[in-house]
């Protein structure tokens, strides 16, 4: 599948991307993470080979920009309630768990059991494949319940 | 879910090109002659296209000049201020900057004699072709002229028939009349 024109990206993605960013950030921080995520899919896009998980592509520019917003301290606001805006708990409390894993499991968890893709598009995403998502995954669930029982 | 607003929306496209990062900039504008759309390089405009299908002209596009193509009115706002001026006889000439560079030799060459032809007259492809040192070639200058990149900036509504008869126009021959009648070429 070739690269669609960006502006097709764009138009299929903006608004689950941006859905996403409000649940992980609120309303506020998420306007200037959607801008960021995107100018950083912009400047990426003419080294992807082709058009192929475009969508976990862009989930995956979108989970670090959240990453990176919430690391930063903001002086003017408490967090946002994510638990509440998502409505899904057992995600954030996943994210926060997740955030200590070594990069590849982290996104591999963060991707399967927060976002809902499946292996072959976390493959896609990391620049590995289905197999290799799958083993970072669970690698990283194991890692998790080491910790979790110590 | 809350929706992307059109604020948002707008300051994404304005970004992009303000950081550099579109290979084309385009828009729709609206003129007398209907919807163009119209499109931008770092370099100058590139295309204006009338009844565009968005999705083949995009693909055209991303597969002629790049795949960073984007919609993004600030970059057209010269055109589309030259454009609204023309078509209110405010403006005979055009001061925009155009980007031929992947057009052939003789295109560009054909092009830059076309572009030469004033305002509100009327020059036959033989002439046209005779001013790009290629007398012999006025069906070949037809041609260009059919695959005009720029329509309305590069003036091939100003190329007639031998006989002068108006032939043909890529934007079809009712457009052509328009565009002489507005220019006081024809009666």
């Amino acid at each position: 599948m070739t690269l669609p024109p960006f502006e097709r990206f764009y138009a299929e993605h903006k608004e689950e991307i941006y859905a996403f960013l409000v649940r992980r950030l609120g309303r506020d921080r998420a306007d200037d993470a959607f801008q960021e995520t995107f100018l950083r899919a912009l400047r990426a896009y003419p080294k992807l080979r082709h058009g192929e998980h475009l969508r976990a592509w862009a989930y995956t520019i979108a989970s670090r920009i959240a990453i990176d917003e919430h690391r930063r301290p903001r002086a003017d606001a408490e967090l946002p309630e994510v638990a509440s805006l998502d409505g899904r708990p057992a995600f954030a409390q996943l994210e926060h768990l997740a955030q200590d894993l070594p990069p590849t499991e982290r996104a591999a968890v963060v991707l399967r059991y927060g976002y809902d893709l499946d292996y072959a598009d976390i493959g896609a995403a990391l620049g590995s494949n289905a197999t290799a998502a799958r083993q970072a995954a669970s690698a990283g669930i194991r890692r998790l319940r080491r910790k979790e029982a110590q | 879910m809350t929706p992307v607003s059109a604020d948002l929306d707008r300051r994404f496209r304005d970004a992009a090109a303000r950081e550099q990062l579109l290979d084309v900039a385009y828009d729709l504008v609206d003129t007398p002659v209907g919807e163009l759309l119209v499109a931008t390089t770092e370099r100058g405009l590139c295309r204006i296209s009338y009844d565009a299908e968005p999705e083949r002209e995009l693909d055209r596009l991303a597969r002629t000049f790049g795949v960073r193509v984007l919609r993004s009115p600030r970059p057209i706002d010269g055109a589309r201020r030259q454009l609204d001026e023309y078509f209110a006889g405010d403006r005979q000439q055009f001061e925009l900057a155009v980007d031929l560079a992947l057009q052939a030799d003789f295109n560009r060459r054909v092009l830059g004699e076309l572009a030469r032809v004033p305002y509100g007259e009327v020059v036959t492809y033989g002439a046209l072709a005779a001013r790009a040192a290629r007398p012999r070639a006025a069906r070949a200058v037809g041609t260009v002229m059919n695959r005009n990149p720029l329509p309305i900036v590069l003036p091939c509504h100003r190329v007639v028939g031998a006989n002068g008869k108006l032939v043909g126009y890529a934007g079809g021959l009712d457009r052509k009349e328009t565009l002489l009648r507005l220019e006081g070429a024809l009666l």
